[in-house]
């Protein structure tokens, strides 16, 4: 009787703890929010979204974030066209082309995979090199270019997934009525586009907020680009940088900034949520 | 005729298609290799110089007199990289048993969405939240109670910090495996009459032990090679810290500390660009024994 006593109380504590422990991480991701826009709130202004900095902005002045706001945009959707332009052709390949268990194709995900856990910062200081080896100065190209070898891993990883459960009677069906494979790509698409636009929207969270990749590649600048070679300010850097102000003024300003790349991050996750409810997998 | 030229015309295509497709496969699957190759020829001239090993060992980081230790950093990424695993850990592990074993399906749908939400708020973010609250806590609540003084900015904000932003892979992959376990093996266990927590403890645990390592190895390399949010709350001192409350220098943090100097001091771009390379093939490695042990194990289970 006793040991069935003590395996019950077992059972419970643990269970206890267990429960303890999700609700730890929940309420720390509700802890976050709250400490960002607790702070980030009344530093927000009309002017924030929608002016440059204007002369004497680093000493509290006035001006906003106009520049890192389209700087950040630019950024990605440079590096989301770039992206899919490399990983729809891929995944393709690697789907239509490729037997299920060719070695190819696992050797590939797997490349794939490893390549999604390297740090932005490594991507960073490449596209740091590569910019030396070509002669570029920090700009806009060479922030796509860095952020695009970020995503890519993303984008495939995602793409893939889905692509991977179209059924095999859709590709036989349209090979049994004479098409090539090539002539699948566009109903293959059609299935997947829900996986592609939440494919796209993970990566368009992960490198609009990605600050060590455009670090060393974007620079930074008070003025919004207006061709790809001139160097552009980006939101994460803007809070980075702005935050080691010794001015309070200007420290709000990168609390401000950090509240609109919080709720960018958020609209995009509640979005790719959206999407992706019919595909889901708890996948991250 | 027509009829002929018109399917020339698309085996054509397709084959241009076809080998267009490899080729870009094959130029993107290139880069792990090229930026490899890249970083290593930057690092060269380090290498000529001082040895790899002295270079690993040197304490002092004085780069006008072209003293380059990596020491007091590789020092730092372990110390916030093991403060953040013994923190995060337990945490995911109790989280995830809990999620994949006994709670209501109402309970994960409220709760992945959320975890999700954490995966995506991104490094700089969590830099922000650590400066706002973590930072503060542990300088005036925590410190206090063991040490003099401490600013704060120390070994324990980054593990604190870097523990919260690899919960949700670590939550993420944990519960993949445990949903690959066949359901078999713990009814074999629960109708010999073992409690839940038994079948999880003896059954479960065990039988996932290789899956769960490898998840643990995946996320002490994403802790490894985490950059900004570790350098906002560290404090960026290069000296080997002796307590959790001293401040700490991880690698990557030097890498984007000094990008801006590197070009006018000799050696010290590749002394940064050594740091990468050691960063990039610490973390492939890493990333690519977990990924084989992860896929075996899913090909092992997969009935």
């Amino acid at each position: 009787m006793r040991h069935i006593r003590i395996k019950r109380i077992e059972e419970k504590i643990f269970k206890g703890l267990m429960m303890a422990a999700t609700l730890l991480i929940v309420v720390s991701l509700f802890m976050i929010i709250v400490a960002i826009v607790k702070r980030g709130l009344p530093a927000m202004s009309w002017d924030m979204v929608s002016k440059i900095p204007s002369g004497g902005f680093y000493l509290g002045k006035e001006g906003g974030l106009l520049n890192a706001i389209v700087g950040s945009l630019y950024i990605v959707i440079g590096s989301i066209s770039l992206g899919l332009a490399f990983s729809l052709p891929i995944v393709l390949y690697l789907n239509l082309y490729l037997p299920e268990k060719s070695r190819l194709a696992q050797f590939t995900r797997l490349s794939f995979d490893v390549l999604f856990g390297i740090p932005s910062i490594v991507y960073g200081a490449f596209g740091f090199t590569l910019m030396v080896y070509l002669g570029l100065r920090s700009s806009l190209f060479a922030g796509i270019l860095t952020v695009t070898m970020l995503i890519i891993p993303i984008l495939i990883r995602s793409i893939d997934e889905v692509m991977r459960r179209v059924p095999k009677e859709m590709k036989d069906a349209a090979l049994s009525l004479g098409a090539t494979r090539s002539e699948m790509i566009k109903p293959i698409l059609r299935q997947v586009a829900p996986g592609i636009v939440t494919a796209v929207l993970l990566s368009v969270g992960r490198g609009i907020g990605d600050a060590a990749s455009v670090l060393f590649t974007a620079g930074y600048t008070d003025s919004i680009p207006t061709s790809l070679s001139q160097p552009v300010a980006t939101l994460p850097l803007a809070i980075f940088f702005q935050l080691s102000s010794p001015i309070a003024e200007v420290q709000d300003r990168a609390y401000a900034a950090a509240l609109i790349l919080t709720f960018i991050v958020l609209v995009l996750s509640v979005a790719a949520r959206f999407y992706s409810r019919k595909f889901s997998k708890n996948k991250i | 005729m027509d009829k002929i030229r018109y399917n020339k015309f698309r085996q054509t295509r397709e084959f241009l298609i076809r080998h267009s497709m490899l080729f870009l496969m094959l130029v993107s699957l290139s880069f792990a290799v090229i930026i490899g190759i890249s970083l290593y020829y930057k690092s060269v001239p380090i290498l000529d110089q001082q040895s790899l090993w002295a270079l690993l060992t040197g304490e002092s980081w004085k780069p006008l007199k072209g003293q380059f230790g990596f020491y007091p950093f590789i020092m730092g990424t372990l110390w916030v990289t093991g403060i953040a695993i013994i923190i995060s850990l337990p945490l995911c592990l109790l989280a995830a048993i809990y999620l994949s074993e006994y709670a209501h399906p109402y309970v994960k749908k409220v709760v992945f969405p959320m975890i999700d939400v954490l995966a995506g708020i991104p490094p700089v973010v969590y830099g922000v939240w650590g400066i706002l609250v973590v930072v503060p806590f542990i300088s005036t609540s925590l410190a206090p109670h063991f040490v003099e003084f401490s600013t704060g900015y120390s070994v324990l904000a980054g593990g604190v910090v870097l523990a919260i932003m690899i919960i949700p892979l670590m939550i993420s992959v944990f519960i993949e495996i445990f949903d690959a376990l066949p359901g078999g093996l713990r009814e074999a266990s629960l109708s010999l009459g073992a409690t839940n927590w038994q079948t999880i403890k003896k059954v479960v645990l065990r039988k996932s032990f290789p899956g769960l390592a490898a998840a643990v190895v995946l996320a002490i390399s994403r802790a490894f090679g985490e950059t900004i949010a570790v350098l906002m709350v560290c404090g960026n001192v290069s000296e080997v810290p002796h307590s959790v409350f001293d401040p700490a220098y991880p690698l990557p943090a030097l890498i984007a500390n000094n990008y801006g100097e590197m070009m006018s001091i000799p050696m010290y771009d590749a002394a940064l660009m050594l740091s990468a390379l050691l960063l990039f093939v610490i973390i492939l490695a890493f990333n690519a024994i977990s990924r084989l042990v992860l896929i075996r194990i899913e090909r092992n289970f997969a009935l």
